[in-house]
Order: structure tokens, then sequence, then C-alpha cells
């Protein structure tokens, strides 16, 4: 199944860092979220985008995780070439990965 | 228990302006906020000042106050705002006059100066600590600007000013001044401090805590976007809040979309960094009271940090961009060949950095994400490279543009440009190198 029938995911920017939350839909599925979306697996993922270690934060209160990732500095909003600088869509690759 | 209504106008220099007109007009709030200003967007208003010396504030100034003051003068609702950007003396100058016209005779406009340190750095200071790897070299400066907290805005709203205008100040401190000036809280009560942090965070995007940046169809269906409220807060004098928007506009506020906004652009959410505090929403919980009505809980703070964050804006050379499309059968391989001729025509121009796309298959996510993608019918090649002159980065645009008559077979809608590059590096400097001041005019 896809993270995105479980949980939805908005994405924010700080110069090279990009910023991701992953909020379960059901409290109840948060527990299963927090132990498949690991930041080994989100590193891997995203593989190809980022370099560096990946942080993630746990809010269980609010069914949420924030993981912070690092796009190289050729990469940042302001010098990108990217079509999307910001790499505002990168939560919705996140919803697309497969637990 | 005292209660303040602030709402947010905008949550970016070209937002939508009715909403705030139907906050002003509706909303029953006390304080109405615009947040305009991206962490680019003062380099590029400075590069315009530089040539005209009464330039330099948010290009839609002008359009908002004429939608909104009239209002908020009737109503004596006070307007905080950024949109000072490089320039807030013009800006406040350019409101006295907007006032004038309109009639509004005897309002108070305050511009709030003193973030500019571009000249501060360049006579060197000590203790500049980089953020991200070295600083630029100082020639490429274009402009630096500490992000500054409620201090000055309080001193603004002391003096009875109606309307205050502001450069670069930390986001959340637009609303946390009120709060602040209103309940008589004190600058060093963390906890509080911490709290309409908080509040100010969720509110600062504006729509994107009301339903903007959230709808998903089937998932998450949010009703009437192209109407959308923008958000109000009903904070209490203990920091307690209940964030809402007007009934019978669009848009939805709930548990998901304030904890999306909540996270939004936040690294630790137990450490949030800012002038005033150091914010600790870790402990942040929602509770939907009735339909669209969240209240907020749980925030907390720290002493606030020695620092305070500088942006630095440069020229950083320049990219240039040109876009081409193919349709129908073996789109993708005419695509492909295109690529090809254009990274040989581009090679050995000074181009340090070239990038190929095709949109609609992997220009979003890269290769590896979107490599279960089905080949589409039409597929738009792109092509970007840094460079280190105008020219050779215009020299990228006319090359994909000369692939119609030069290149595979039934290419169309060929578009592109060229521009310079004002990146922005990050640093921090000691509290006690910036100073602001607030200057008060009539109108």
């Amino acid at each position: 199944m896809l993270l995105h029938q479980l949980a939805h995911s908005r994405t924010g920017d700080k110069g090279n860092l990009v910023t991701i939350s992953l909020i379960a839909y059901r409290k109840e599925d948060f527990a299963l979220i927090e132990e498949k979306v690991t930041v080994e697996r989100v590193a891997g993922h995203f593989s190809e985008l980022i370099e560096g270690p990946v942080q993630r934060y746990s809010l269980p209160q609010l069914g949420a995780l924030n993981f912070v990732l690092r796009r190289p500095v050729s990469n940042s909003v302001t010098r990108s070439l990217a079509l999307d600088a910001h790499g505002k869509c990168l939560g919705s690759a996140l919803l697309a990965m497969e637990i | 228990m005292n209660t303040l209504r602030i709402g947010c106008g905008a949550g970016y220099s070209g937002d939508r302006i009715d909403p705030a007109v139907e906050l002003a007009e509706k909303g029953d709030i006390a304080y109405l906020v615009f947040e305009c200003l991206a962490e680019r967007t003062i380099a590029i208003a400075q590069k315009a000042r530089l040539t005209d010396p009464v330039a330099g504030y948010d290009p839609l100034l002008e359009e908002r106050m004429r939608a909104v003051l009239p209002i908020c003068a009737q109503k004596h609702i006070r307007i905080i705002s950024n949109m000072g950007a490089a320039n807030p003396p013009a800006a406040a100058e350019k409101t006295r006059d907007i006032a004038q016209q309109l009639g509004h005779r005897g309002l108070r406009i305050a511009a709030v100066t003193g973030d500019d340190v571009l000249e501060t750095l360049r006579a060197g200071i000590d203790e500049v600590d980089s953020l991200e790897g070295p600083l630029p070299p100082a020639e490429t400066w274009l402009s630096a600007n500490a992000y500054l907290g409620v201090a000055p805005i309080i001193e603004a709203l002391r003096s009875d000013a109606d309307i205050i205008l502001t450069g670069r100040v930390a986001d959340p401190a637009l609303f946390l001044a009120p709060l602040v000036h209103e309940f008589r809280w004190s600058l060093e009560d963390w906890e509080l401090l911490g709290k309409g942090t908080a509040v100010g965070h969720l509110l600062e995007c504006a729509g994107q805590l009301t339903g903007g940046y959230f709808g998903d169809p089937g998932v998450k269906d949010v009703p009437d976007l192209d109407r959308l409220g923008f958000p109000i807060a009903e904070v209490s004098e203990d920091g307690s809040a209940v964030l809402t928007k007007i009934d019978g506009s669009g848009g939805v506020i709930n548990a998901a979309t304030c904890t999306e906004q909540l996270l939004y652009e936040i690294q630790d959410p137990a450490a949030y960094y800012t002038p005033d505090v150091v914010a600790d929403f870790s402990g942040v919980a929602f509770s939907e009271l009735g339909r669209d009505r969240v209240s907020v809980s749980g925030a907390a703070g720290r002493m606030r940090p020695s620092t305070l964050k500088v942006s630095i804006g440069y020229r950083d050379g320049y990219i240039g961009e040109g876009q081409i499309s193919y349709a129908g059968p073996n789109a993708l391989a005419r695509a492909e060949l295109a690529r090809d001729i254009l990274a040989k025509r581009l090679a050995g121009l000074e181009i340090s950095e070239l990038r190929f796309d095709f949109i609609g298959l992997n220009s979003i996510h890269g290769t590896q994400l979107s490599r279960n993608a089905a080949v589409p019918h039409e597929v738009r090649l792109r092509a970007a490279g840094r460079a280190s002159s105008l020219a050779a980065a215009a020299w990228i645009t006319r090359e994909v543009e000369a692939l119609y008559t030069n290149g595979p077979a039934g290419g169309g809608g060929a578009s592109g440009s060229a521009r310079e590059v004002i990146a922005i590096a990050s640093a921090l400097i000691p509290r006690d190198a910036v100073s602001h001041r607030v200057q008060i005019l009539e109108s």
C-alpha cells in the first residue's frame, strides 16, 4: 500500500533544507508509520535528490513525523536550476513510498 | 478573560487581496497583519531601490492599502506588515499619501528600520557566523538584513501607530507584537512568548491554515478554494488560542490543516529559533471545537538566542532556461534527440552547470522516483544552465528556440528566459550589532 492511503504531507524549505511532514489520517496508524518510515528508508527513497543524513522528529500527540532533508547547496531555493526550485513537490514523492 | 482577534491578510507578496477585505469587513478583528516578505524579496527590492530611491517596498502595497485602509480606519483595525521591504520609510510615505487621498486624516503610520545591516557587515564585525559554508565575497553582496523581533513594533504600538510598516522582521513577530502589547506580556516570559509565536507561525501563511495548499481530491477535499477565507486567531491573555475563519468563506480549518501548517518549514519542533524566543512546538495539540474552530495548546518556549539571523542577498551569476514540447508517436525519442543536440551545442560555452528534464516524466522528482511512470502522450524538454554572463545564459534560450528549424520533427511551444540570480546566504550576528528605529508620519 502507498503511504498516500494512510497519511498526508506538506513540504517546506529553508535554504538548502527541505522539511517534510508526514501526518497520519487516523492516530491508530501512527505506530505503523513510525515503524516503517525510518530515516534510512527516507534517505534511500530520496537518494538521487539529497545528500547527507536525514533527521526525523516524532510528534505522537499529532500523529505526525517531521523530516529534515538536505539538498546540495547548488540546489538551494535561490540558486536551483530545477523547475521546482523550492522542492515543494517532494512531500508527494514521500507519499508514493510503498509500505 | 481578555481575548484579542488577529487576522492574517496575506501569506506572501503576491497573495489574493479580497480575503483581506473580507477579514476587515466581517472578521471582527483588532489587528490585520500582512506577511509579504520571502527570503529573497528584500534583495530584489534593494536592487530596485538602487535605481530608484523611492522604490523598494512591496509592489502591491498601494493596491492593498487602497482596498483595506478605508475599512480599517472606520473600524479602528490596526495594520501591521513587512510590506516596507527594502524601504519602509518610502512605504510609509506612500501609505500616508493614500490615506490623505482617501480622506482619512490623523492616521499614524510608523516605519520600522534598522534591519539593514549591510554597512555594518561591510565595515567588518567580529563574530559573524555563516550558517552554511563560507560567506560569498563581499563585493557580490546586494543586501544584508537582520531579522528583528517584536521590540520596534511594540514601540510603534505604544506611540499609537495605526499602521506599522517594517522591513525584515521575523514573521511570527508581526503577530506576537500585538499580543505582547495588548496583554502586557513580559519580554522574558518565554512560555507566553512561545505560545504567541506558535499562533504567529500558524497564521503567517494565511490561506495555508484554512485549506490552501491542502486539497487532494477524494482524500482531503476542500470546499470553495476559489473564495478561500483567511485565518483569524482568537487569543486569550494566557496564550491559549482558537483558530477560525469567517462563516461562509471558502476553505476549511481543522486539526489536519493546522498540523500541516504547524510543521511547515520547521526543523526541530522543540527548537524554533526566533529573535524573541526559542519556541517549543513539540507538545502542541489541536482540538476541534466545532466547524472551522480549532483550539491550540501546549506550545512553550525558552530564552531567546543571543544572536540574530541575517539574510545576505548576493549576485550569483545567471541562469538561462528554455523549453520545447514534443507530442504524439515517438515524442520522448524526439525530445531525447533534442536534448542530445543541445548538449553538444552548449558544450564549451561559459556554462558551469547544465540540466535537462522531461516535463511530464521526471522534471520534479528526478529519474529514480519517476522510474515507474508510463511514457506520456506529450513531453516537454527543459534545459537550464548556470552561466557567468547574461549573454551566455540567453544563449541557452536561443539554442532551445533554434530546435524549431534545426532539431527533431514536430517541436512546438518553445519558451525561455535568462535572468541574474540573486541568491541568499544566512549568517548569525550578535544582537547588539543591530539597533532599530521607529519613525511616525501622520496623514
